[in-house]
């Protein structure tokens, strides 16, 4: 597994008999974001869900190394606990001299240091999902996965996230995994984007967005990039005939054409 | 709630204390309206005698204490057995498949149905009373608890998987307190059931207490002490539910009111 922190070895899954996930098999290495892409129901959160070992594959293997962490697609804070006690979950075993400066430099990373104390009913959608952030990284983390973590979000607060999750995971050796329906996403974050098909989900093609992050949705290779995805998944696009500089137009917002899900 | 209105704190004690005057003189106006002879109908000023009389005599306290004290004991028992029941039940189906059915049966009895069993299997007294608050509130707490347990959303299970919790831990750290809101909600109802039955209850398995106070007045035909007893009994209820209702504003519960 070299540099890898998580592999995944042709593993297939099913329920009740109806199979979900069809020799999938793939490598991710520390530092590097893997985005799943593919339509609604093909099997992304099964996939999640053997990725966590919260399922365990009907045939295969997943290998990880170290903590594995989720930030899920609904609210996945405890609405009971204050945001300096959801994210102490993640240092459980952190002792207690060592966690509260971990807590302080996991707050000024998400810039929360005066929320300490708040409840998450008390915070914004987009700071709940900085938490959640927070949380996850916490502790020893090596593998996170995000469950279409800003799905909830309005357009703008998304966009906003995709930026700090870009400047929080700068650096750090975490394999990430991303699934998700929005493309634009895929494309802004991933060092690489599988394309799943239909259940049971197999692996359609793997692309690799160019351009260090922060990346420009509006840039013809990006473009270029969506626009293979659309067309693997079989779903309409307006990519044809127009150019970057469409007056730095979002190209094809992701809830109207370039969303599979 | 597009129409809905702020009342302030002064302006809601302004119109509670507008409507329980116009109560006062409505009832006073029935009294000397002669509608109903002055036996049946006692006047406010009857009923501020009478409960002047109780309260020189001391028998307001005594009856006070001894309902307080089994309301008290009878929901505390129900309380601290029907909540760990009940999450007991909302966690394992095989326990809910065996005893939801018993829950759902009894449930349906009126408390008051028990009395007989009450006064024969614990005489009269304190017990019998204790006995019948308990099985008036026991069976809607375990199934308020059951049914918040299944309420609670999968991704909280999901986070206690990840980080690490099992059985007891899961339990008090999860689940118990993602139910809190609920069940405090079904606290507040089934203590004012607790209350409700207390006085029937005691009016047959008593011999002291607000409920039988008032069969007693009842008895000797002094309806202003029947009245007074009335009264006692609705502001200690209300009294009880605003101390329960406090449970509300607990930081680790606000959640569950504030969405």
């Amino acid at each position: 597994m070299s540099t890898n922190i998580l592999a995944v070895r042709d593993v297939s899954h099913s329920f009740g008999g109806a199979p979900v996930l069809d020799h999938l098999s793939f490598e991710v290495a520390a530092g590097e974001v893997v985005a799943f892409v593919g339509p609604s129901g093909c099997g992304k959160t099964t996939l999640l869900r053997l990725l966590s070992g919260f399922y365990r594959p009907a045939a295969g293997a997943v290998e990880r190394r170290g903590d594995t962490r989720m930030i899920y697609q609904q609210d996945g804070l405890l609405p009971w606990l204050t945001v300096t006690e959801n994210i102490s979950l993640g240092l459980r075993h952190v002792s207690e001299a060592a966690r509260a400066g971990q807590l302080a430099r996991l707050l000024q990373l998400i810039r929360l240091q005066g929320f300490a104390r708040h409840y998450p009913h008390q915070l914004s959608g987009g700071m709940r999902q900085r938490v959640e952030l927070a949380r996850a990284l916490a502790g020893d983390t090596s593998v996170l996965l995000m469950d279409e973590p800003f799905s909830s979000l309005d357009y703008q607060t998304r966009a906003r996230m995709r930026a700090e999750l870009t400047r929080v995971l700068a650096g750090r050796p975490v394999a990430v995994v991303l699934v998700t329906h929005d493309i634009e996403e895929a494309v802004l974050l991933a060092d690489r984007v599988l394309v799943l098909s239909e259940r049971p989900a197999r692996v359609l093609c793997e692309l690799h967005p160019e351009g260090e992050r922060p990346r420009d949705v509006t840039s013809p290779a990006l473009r270029a990039t969506m626009k293979s995805i659309l067309e693997r998944l079989s779903l309409p696009h307006d990519f044809d005939g127009e150019g970057p500089e469409g007056e730095g137009e979002t190209v094809g917002t992701p809830e109207a054409s370039a969303s599979p899900g | 709630m597009k129409n809905a209105q702020r009342v302030s704190y002064a302006q809601a004690t302004l119109l509670s204390a507008a409507c329980l005057v116009g109560a006062l003189g409505l009832w006073w106006l029935l009294s000397r309206a002669g509608l109903f002879p002055p036996s049946a109908l006692p006047t406010p000023a009857d009923v501020a005698a009478g409960l002047g009389e109780e309260v020189r005599t001391g028998r307001l306290a005594d009856d006070m204490v001894a309902s307080l004290f089994r309301v008290a004991a009878g929901y505390t028992l129900a309380v601290v057995t029907s909540v760990p029941v009940g999450l007991a039940l909302g966690h394992s189906p095989r326990w809910r498949a065996a005893l939801l059915p018993a829950v759902n049966f009894f449930r349906s009895l009126s408390p008051l149905a028990w009395i007989p069993f009450a006064i024969l299997w614990f005489g009269i007294g304190d017990t019998p009373v204790v006995f019948l608050i308990f099985m008036a509130t026991f069976f809607p707490l375990v199934l308020a608890t059951l049914a918040a347990v299944a309420e609670v959303p999968a991704v909280y299970f999901q986070v206690a998987h990840e980080y690490g919790f099992r059985g007891v831990e899961l339990l008090t750290r999860i689940t118990l307190p993602a139910v809190m809101p609920q069940v405090i909600t079904a606290l507040r109802v089934a203590g004012g059931m607790a209350w409700l039955v207390l006085v029937a209850a005691e009016m047959i398995a008593g011999r002291d207490g607000l409920g039988f106070a008032i069969w007693d007045a009842r008895n000797g035909l002094r309806l202003d002490l029947l009245v007074c007893g009335m009264i006692v009994i609705g502001l200690t209820g209300a009294i009880l539910d605003w101390l329960l209702s406090l449970l509300s504003k607990l930081p680790g519960v606000r959640w569950g009111y504030e969405h």
